[in-house]
């Protein structure tokens, strides 16, 4: 499945990403491990193909459509017009014109058409309307897990139709039939049992954390705590799993706890909810996607936390932004005077402002800093209280923080970002070609950044990122420690131990 | 006088078919919920802000603007022309005519023009750009060559082969106030008609629903404001 595949060639001297003439089914190999019934069954799904699935398919579509504006109104609008054929990075990236967002939206408006339209009832070829059978089946599942659901077609289209909802609608639909992802389900059945999404039980967090405390205490002579359950703390801060362990994430990790010392504010993780992340999302599963926030919920209250913070992780923010208060809401046992939830960003930045932090730049001399707008936080969420807040915030922390920041070029970054080709559940080995290939034209914005100011770290706040990127960079010919966590960038300017 | 009955039952057949489809889709997308807040960021805070997103979409197709400038430049121009052609043709349907309606007659002639012009810049595109071409179906090319019809056809009768305007408005009247007079049979005429009784039936069934559909895309008309107002519909209500 992960055959060797050529990483395209980064161009030099060219400010606008090329689009390709397409070459049809040039991914048409690609496609994840299918999941286990016990992965499928653990979510609520039958754990194979069922019988009569077609119809089944079908059903479920109609149920999907009833139930969602965005859906039917996506399905019925499209005129076709081209606006979003050179905007998906994984067409850039690989050719294939499956891969256009209208081609991807078509897998499936094809068989909505041939069986809630009169047009798809009665004239199935002249609107190419077509019956749900294996070979559409197989097509989706490659070419729904070649979406990362990132919403960038979306914004050019002319009427907003947001290809990542029909991926979601379309893998539910795979889902309800027996034909789930190995990676998602998977995860997803971990975090609903032990609590986060790499299944890291109580003690070995707790433990994990403790090596923490020593290790920054080595590193500064400043005894910074990583607080796990403890009730009464003001704040429970909730962070992608990925921080407890992998590069650069946990040193992201490191500087939120720095962030708190400083601020002399309390502070704690939960064992019970110790993962952001949400996957259900990804799968478009409503059911899922509120159990695993009812978790959260839950830790808050039982420890009686004053906010909730959410830690750099992309998609995580979206469903705590736009959609914890609908799923789990209303906060009100949370103290009024702060939004709820909060982004770490939104947080540090307030204390900023309010100079509860002193900063030195100099610290950061060393890196040449550029950032990377996750798509989850660029095109589905906010920061602060004005439109793009989610732009200037982490940027306003890299500048109080260091000396050197140089922006990719604008039709890359803010609402235009690429995404890191990693995101939307697809982040696993067996779907590693789509995973370089999609990064490609994030990879040529970065390249011209390190052409022209000899840009030597990109920072994201996304955990499926920097966890992309960490793949991504090498394969281009950068070095993978570039990928760096803001909070780290942060946490290396604090200067410990002059608020105490 | 054959003629003008069979036109006049086909034209109240299309009308009630387009207005009975068009209102409900209507219904059918205000009665399905939105669950969750999706609005594509970033958005505006307020009703008053999305109104004002909305407004630049619909009037100047701002992010088709942003995505490419030809398709852009084809489509406004396109539904531009149209809206004047259409606004024109109101003076057949009333008398006296409006004084804006004659006001803009110069212009809505000219409009016919712009029209084709706008339609065959994007029919090119199906066939000249790859990408395009990839994803466009018959039915596509289809209502493009019905659009064209309509517009040459339309444009024949004023340029090409003069037809009695003034009988031909009288039937129009009669249409309205059922009380039937006679059919110019100029052939033109006749095509135009026919065709845009095509159009009006195909309008509720067809792609034409981005119309309606445009105006309750939640990623647009969605107020950014999920932590300050809580949001439930459909299974979120539940």
């Amino acid at each position: 499945m992960t055959a060797k595949f050529d990483t395209p060639e980064l161009f030099k001297n060219i400010e606008i990403i090329d689009t390709p003439k397409y070459e049809v089914d040039s991914m048409a190999h690609s496609s994840p491990y299918p999941a286990k019934a016990q992965h499928n069954e653990k979510l609520g799904f039958p754990g194979e193909l069922v019988d009569n699935w077609e119809e089944k398919a079908v059903t479920r579509l109609g149920e999907l459509v009833d139930g969602s504006r965005a859906l039917r109104t996506f399905l019925d609008s499209c005129v076709k017009c081209g606006a979003c054929t050179d905007k998906c990075h994984y067409y850039l990236g690989t050719k294939d014109p499956k891969n256009m967002p209208v081609a991807r939206q078509d897998l499936l408006r094809s068989i909505y058409r041939r069986y809630y339209t009169f047009a798809g009832k009665y004239f199935p070829r002249l609107v190419g309307a077509r019956d749900m059978d294996k070979s559409v089946l197989d097509e989706w599942y490659s070419y729904f897990h070649q979406c990362s659901q990132c919403r960038r077609c979306s914004v050019f289209c002319p009427y907003g139709i947001d290809t990542a909802e029909i991926s979601m609608a379309a893998r539910d639909i795979m889902d309800t039939v027996g034909h789930g992802q190995k990676y998602c389900n998977e995860i997803l059945g971990k975090l609903q049992t032990i609590g986060n999404n790499l299944g890291l039980p109580e003690k070995a967090l707790i433990n994990t954390l403790e090596d923490l405390e020593e290790e920054v205490e080595e590193d500064t002579g400043v005894a910074v705590k990583y607080p796990v359950d403890v009730k009464g703390a003001d704040v429970l801060l909730v962070v992608p799993s990925a921080d407890f362990f992998a590069e650069p994430h946990i040193d992201g990790l490191i500087g939120y706890g720095k962030v708190f010392h400083q601020a002399g504010i309390s502070w704690t993780l939960s064992s019970y909810a110790s993962e952001a992340a949400n996957f259900s999302m990804f799968i478009g599963s409503g059911d899922n996607l509120k159990k695993v926030a009812q978790r959260i919920r839950d830790a808050a209250e039982e420890l009686g936390v004053k906010r909730i913070i959410v830690g750099e992780c992309g998609h995580a923010w979206r469903v705590a932004y736009s959609f914890w208060n609908t799923l789990v809401g209303p906060f009100d046992f949370l103290d009024p005077n702060y939004p709820a939830p909060q982004h770490i960003v939104e947080f540090t930045y307030d204390l900023i402002q309010r100079g509860a932090l002193n900063l030195d730049k100099e610290a950061n001399d060393h890196r040449r800093i550029t950032f990377h707008d996750s798509c989850n936080v660029a095109r589905a969420s906010r920061m602060g209280n004005i439109p793009g807040g989610q732009f200037i915030l982490p940027r306003a922390l890299i500048t109080a923080s260091a000396n050197h920041f140089f922006d990719m070029s604008p039709e890359t970054i803010h609402e235009n970002t690429f995404c890191c080709g990693g995101g939307g559940g697809l982040l696993t080995d067996d779907l590693m070609e789509i995973r370089i290939k999609g990064a490609m034209p994030r990879m040529q914005a970065l390249k011209q950044v390190v052409d022209e100011h000899d840009v030597n770290a990109m920072v994201a706040i996304c955990a499926i990122c920097k966890a992309q990127f960490s793949k991504a960079l090498p394969a281009y010919q950068f070095p993978m420690d570039m990928i760096t966590s803001l909070h780290q960038v942060v946490g290396d300017a604090i200067q410990l131990g002059t608020k105490d | 006088m054959t003629l003008s009955v069979v036109y006049a039952i086909l034209f109240y057949a299309a009308t009630l078919l387009l207005v009975v489809g068009v209102v409900r889709k209507i219904i059918i997308y205000a009665r399905t919920p939105a669950p969750l807040k999706i609005p594509v960021t970033p958005a505006p805070t307020t009703k008053a802000g999305v109104v004002w997103r909305m407004t630049k979409e619909v009037t100047v197709f701002q992010s088709l603007f942003k995505a490419n400038k030809w398709t852009w430049l084809f489509g406004w121009m396109f539904h531009v022309a149209l809206a004047f052609v259409l606004f024109r043709h109101l003076r057949y349907f009333q008398e006296p005519v409006w004084a804006i309606v004659a006001l803009i007659q110069p212009i809505g002639q000219y409009a016919g023009f712009a029209m084709l012009a706008g339609l065959t810049g994007l029919w090119a595109r199906r066939f000249l750009v790859d990408r395009v071409r990839y994803i466009t179906s018959l039915s596509d090319h289809l209502m493009l060559a019905l659009l064209v019809a309509i517009g040459l056809s339309g444009l024949a009768i004023k340029y090409l082969a003069h037809t009695d305007i003034v009988a031909l408005k009288t039937w129009v009247l009669g249409l309205m106030y059922f009380d039937l007079q006679p059919l110019p049979s100029d052939i033109f005429v006749l095509l135009h008609l026919g065709l845009v009784i095509i159009l009006m039936v195909i309008f509720p069934i067809s792609k034409l629903l981005h119309v309606p559909g445009l105006f309750f895309m939640p990623t647009r008309n969605q107020v950014d404001n999920p932590r300050e107002v809580r949001h439930t519909a459909g299974w979120t209500a539940k």
